[in-house]
């Protein structure tokens, strides 16, 4: 629902960083997003060729990076992921197990052609 | 052709914003929960019952947030306390730049509450940030138990859970102890208080609540004044 806020973001993100190497063209957007970050990566997608169509020849392509949720068990150490949020450890059975992954809404890079 | 790395977030920006805000209401030493919820869940009237129980010398001011209308503004300016309307027009969420501009002319010094009702949503409020202190998540009895496992980001991210609208428990297929299994699914510390804004059930539960955040927030800023 509030992918075209997010997709705004991100496009000024990655211009803004263009805007530091003069005369280039921004030809990939790379995005990392935690499944549990609320935001449907289709629908973020659909939002940024949107944002884009019309405006330059050869607009930038998304990039995104889908990541699952994850959690470390606190006690034997092991990252694992969520499956129907059974949250113990699949390794020892711990029950104290803590996030590590899966919350990500990050810009992770830009990919340039420079003239 | 050059890849740079940027590693930053995508919403940095209200990031900022918010936490400039953050860092405002601390040095002012006030409280500010942001309640989240579907629409309908009760939120406003949960804020109308606690103003309701406030004294009248009490330090406290509503930010409330729709896609339109007044009407939740209206209903809650009936306490007397100072109350404003952030209208979205269609936008799904508030961000810290509406809350920002918002409170351009309120001076924080003299609250010790500042309550942001968010647009009545259960999925787009948890990305952004408004500078609060807590994220209060109100889950209704009338939802089904299975919300915090269908909304994990929000739910996860929650100060509190409040199950309210518990009078209605006799009369729908809500599973109370399942739904706080589910809570507990995708957030294994929360909090979680049980209330009816209508008869009252578990109010004083929640305004002792809020009264020992408000406590910690006051003590921060005599930290800040004599330190």
């Amino acid at each position: 629902m509030h992918e075209m806020s997010i997709a705004t973001s991100l496009l000024e993100a990655a211009y803004g960083e263009a805007q530091r190497h003069p005369g280039a063209r921004v030809s990939k957007v790379g995005v990392r997003i935690g499944e549990w970050a609320g935001v449907d990566p289709e629908s973020l997608r659909f939002c940024f060729d949107a944002l884009l169509a019309g405006t330059e020849p050869e607009p930038p392509s998304l990039d995104i990076d889908f990541r699952p949720r994850q959690n470390r068990c606190t006690r034997c150490g092991i990252i694992f992921a969520l499956k129907d949020y059974q949250i113990d450890c699949p390794g020892c059975g711990a029950e104290i197990t803590k996030p590590v992954s899966g919350t990500e809404l990050e810009l992770a890079y830009v990919e340039l052609e420079e003239p | 052709m050059t890849r740079v790395n940027v590693e930053q977030k995508v919403l940095s920006e209200n990031d900022r914003i918010a936490a400039t805000l953050r860092e405002t209401l601390r040095a002012n030493g006030v409280y500010c929960p942001n309640f989240i919820s579907s629409p309908g869940a009760g939120k406003t009237l949960l804020l109308e019952r606690t103003l309701a129980s406030f004294p009248r010398e009490t330090r406290v001011a509503v930010l409330t947030g729709d896609i339109q209308t007044d009407n939740d503004a209206i209903r809650l300016a009936k306490y007397g306390f100072p109350v404003r309307q952030i209208t979205t027009g269609g936008c799904c969420h508030l961000d810290a730049r509406m809350v920002e501009r918002a409170l351009e002319d309120w001076n924080l010094e003299s609250l010790d509450y500042l309550f942001i009702e968010n647009v009545g949503n259960l999925v787009c409020p948890s990305s952004y940030d408004l500078g609060e202190n807590n994220k209060i998540v109100i889950l209704s009895v009338t939802e089904g138990e299975d919300k915090p496992l269908k909304y994990p980001a929000t739910f996860s991210r929650a100060g509190l859970v409040i199950i309210n609208k518990i009078d209605l428990l006799p009369y729908v297929s809500f599973d109370l102890a399942l739904a706080k299994e589910n809570v507990r699914k995708v957030h294994p510390e929360a909090e979680i208080l049980d209330v009816s804004s209508t008869t009252g059930t578990g109010l004083t539960d929640w305004l002792s609540w809020l009264e020992s955040k408000r406590k910690d927030c006051a003590s921060h800023r005599a930290v800040l004044v004599t330190g």
